[in-house]
């Protein structure tokens, strides 16, 4: 018989044999389960390789096509923002202001589409095989990071034509590099299973962005939001990623006040995320 | 009673699923827009009462009108390196139990417990993306599968060879013929080492011999000592496989012993005896662009559509197909297993007429005629398959669509003579017996010359 009866947990001992798994219609306390994401590490591999190598198939520029989007989209804002509208960017040349900004809101963008899409795309692996259900919504946030190290290469070309020195600001960021993607995570984990039962989140995740993208500071600067509407306003976890990155990359004052609403907003994100996301996780297979 | 350990231990497990209400149907486009407009809030209760059952209990009968039990109340158990046939018809809950232990989908009650790593082939090349290279979806595949990176490592070369593709490793797999992805989706999930391997069906895919590749492979595993659940419904494979069976039927286990107590049980039930299939509709019927099924009948001697033949009377086998696409040479044969999963004999077409000939695009019959007093009393199920030659692919293959029964008048001219009792064998041909006889007394005097 069976050595005892914990949940899906081993025995002491490694032999594989000793695994016990017990399958029950309830699910345990634990969130995630970090012991079985560990031992499936290297699919996560596999699935960002296969996400950046499908993205890029059967195109004649390939991975090109990394740097091109934000350019155009850089080059955009520039003129339209930096030359036609002319808004205020308190002194720092508008191609570098809007680059900055860009780079880690590309990233989230598509990191937080495709991982919203996640489930959905993939459900025909879902129905015939087990893994972590996890693994799917985690998968876009890392592979979206090659893109992200890519395109960040383009902003420092930018900052090296306009002779930008570094600063000791650059310590943060690391810090800032793990909300950016603490964002996208904490609402891909809600939106994919969400889109699971009601598929209208694919038909208004278009809107959905476009909202985010004015919302955040990204074509013009968090200064003009009138003071009373600031702490609200630095709720937004985007505000603080973009402010950061600015600080951080050109050296002005760190907008402490923007980073630590959205720090709390992003981790409250991400963990009321992962609560739902364990709830629906057993549903997935049978209402999609 | 065995004292191996236990490998699964299933107590009551039970799943339901909600069907959903009824939609209203609308007569025109505009009233199914303004009731679609209409109702977002009725739809959102609609779906997210989808997923919830506090209101069902498998001990009861008076469970909501819209749920289904797919397994109901179903336990059993399984013992390491036991290899167990799970068997029934479509709809049984066959798919639905593997799909539980395999974790992609949760019980509604009961509890499972399963010891070793399991792992199943629900669908082989699960997550095979087309723009990846063969070698890149070796490594995907096998870490969806449950594998790390260093045991694919390892086991890499022989996988490739198993595969057959060593040519193509490098190349993307879209561009493989969709044979070529088969083998080596199979030759992945075959090199995985758990203690419990689910199959579901698998063997259907691939020409004959990487069939019987597969099958070696499968009782390869089994002689390591481990432990396998086989869902088919390829009676011969489970029969030669598996050496106790379980039988589903609307959701519970019917009955749980030896292969081929269990396969005699599943075979008489009415659920599969008939003596003529048909597919009226030629686009749903089983088959590809160039060939398809339209129906397959049994005739007993006098011309008619009969499941009951005399042990003496020959019996005739129609199998109808269409030829959608002309110039293929066909390879028509069927299977004829008996009640307890054996496989009597496999008759393929010799007709001179069409031998090595291609045909053209229309209707055919071709019938065959089992003579009488071959086979023995019982009953038999056809299974028909079509292949064509160049490129050798099989287009269509059915299990067990036709069943026939063969009784036994008993009026003393038979293969029985004056006996009454059960008699083995799968065959009851009509021997000449010749009997020669001296008298004892002309023996006598025999030797004592």
């Amino acid at each position: 018989m069976f050595g005892n009866k914990m949940k899906d947990t081993e025995e002491t001992g490694c032999s594989s044999a000793d695994v016990v798994t017990i399958i029950q219609p309830d699910s345990g306390w634990k969130i995630i389960n970090f012991k079985e994401l560990n031992d499936y590490r290297d699919l996560f591999y596999f699935l960002t390789w296969r996400d950046i190598k499908a993205l890029y198939a059967q195109t004649v520029l390939g991975f090109s096509w990394a740097i091109i989007q934000p350019l155009v989209q850089i080059v955009i804002f520039t003129v339209i923002f930096g030359k036609v509208a002319e808004l205020p960017t308190e002194g720092i040349p508008y191609i570098l202001f809007s680059s900055v900004a860009v780079i880690p809101w590309t990233y989230m963008s598509q990191a937080l589409t495709l991982s919203s899409q996640s489930l959905l795309q993939g459900s025909n692996i879902l129905g015939k095989i087990y893994f972590p259900r996890i693994i799917f919504p985690i998968t876009p946030i890392l592979a979206k990071l090659v893109d992200f190290g890519i395109s960040l290469f383009i902003v420092l070309c930018i900052m090296l034509y306009y002779r930008v020195s570094p600063t000791w600001n650059l310590l943060l960021f690391p810090i800032l590099v793990v909300m950016m993607m603490a964002v996208p995570l904490g609402i891909g984990l809600w939106l994919s299973s969400l889109a699971i039962r009601f598929r209208d989140i694919k038909q208004a995740m278009p809107f959905f962005i476009q909202m985010l993208m004015y919302t955040a500071p990204i074509v013009y600067s968090a200064s003009s939001i009138p003071e009373g509407y600031r702490l609200l306003y630095s709720l937004n976890p985007l505000v603080g990623v973009i402010e950061g990155f600015r600080a951080c990359l050109l050296g002005t004052p760190i907008p402490w006040l923007y980073i630590w609403p959205g720090a709390l907003t992003a981790v409250l994100l991400v963990i009321s995320g992962a609560v739902y996301f364990k709830r629906m996780e057993r549903i997935i297979v049978d209402v999609i | 009673m065995d004292n191996r350990n236990l490998a699964i231990k299933i107590e009551n497990i039970s799943k339901c699923y909600r069907i959903g209400l009824k939609e209203t149907i609308q007569d025109n486009l505009f009233n199914t827009v303004v009731n679609f407009i209409k109702n977002p809030l009725k739809n959102y209760r609609v779906y997210r009462s989808l997923y919830n059952f506090d209101d069902v209990n498998p001990d009861q009968d008076t469970n909501p009108p819209d749920v289904i039990w797919a397994v109901k109340n179903v336990s059993f158990e399984v013992r390491e390196g036991e290899i167990i046939g799970i068997i029934g018809s479509n709809g049984a809950g066959k798919s639905t139990l593997l799909k539980i232990l395999s974790k992609i989908t949760y019980p509604t009650s009961g509890q499972v417990t399963i010891r070793g790593r399991i792992s199943s082939l629900l669908e082989v090349g699960t997550g095979f993306h087309p723009e990846l290279t063969g070698r890149e979806n070796v490594y995907l595949n096998g870490t969806i599968l449950g594998m790390r990176k260093k045991e694919i490592d390892r086991k890499f070369d022989e996988i490739v060879d198993f595969s057959g593709v060593e040519k193509f490793i490098d190349t993307p797999v879209k561009r493989y013929s969709s044979g070529m992805k088969v083998r080596l989706a199979f030759a992945v999930a075959a090199h995985l080492e758990p203690e419990i391997l689910i199959i579901d069906e698998v063997l259907a895919v691939g020409d004959a011999r990487f069939q019987q590749k597969c099958l070696d492979k499968m009782k390869e595993v089994g002689q390591h000592g481990r432990t396998v659940l086989f869902v088919s419904h390829n009676m011969p494979a489970v029969t030669r496989l598996c050496s106790r069976s379980i039988l589903l039927d609307g959701g519970r286990v019917q009955q749980d012993g030896p292969t081929h107590e269990v396969i005699t049980t599943y075979m008489n039930s009415d659920k599969c005896s008939k003596a003529e299939r048909r597919w009226p509709n030629v686009m749903e019927a089983p088959g590809d662009e160039v060939v398809r099924l339209c129906g397959v009948r049994v005739r007993t001697q006098d011309g008619l559509v009969s499941d009951v033949a005399d042990i003496s009377q020959p019996v005739r086998i129609e199998i109808e197909y269409e030829v959608l696409q002309p110039g293929y040479v066909l390879r028509i044969y069927y299977h004829v297993i008996n009640e307890e999963g054996i496989e009597a004999f496999l008759p393929l077409d010799n007709d001179m007429a069409w031998r090595q000939k291609p045909r053209p695009m229309g209707r055919y019959v071709s019938t065959s005629v089992i003579p009488g007093n071959l086979l023995s009393e019982g009953r038999y199920f056809i299974g028909p398959t079509i292949g064509t030659e160049n490129p050798s692919v099989k287009r269509l293959k059915v299990n067990d669509v036709v069943a026939f029964h063969v009784i036994d008048s008993m009026d003393g001219n038979g293969a029985r003579g004056d006996s009454v009792g059960h008699i083995p064998g799968v065959v009851r041909p009509l021997l000449k017996w010749e009997t020669q006889f001296s008298p004892k007394a002309a023996h006598a005097e025999k030797t004592e010359v």
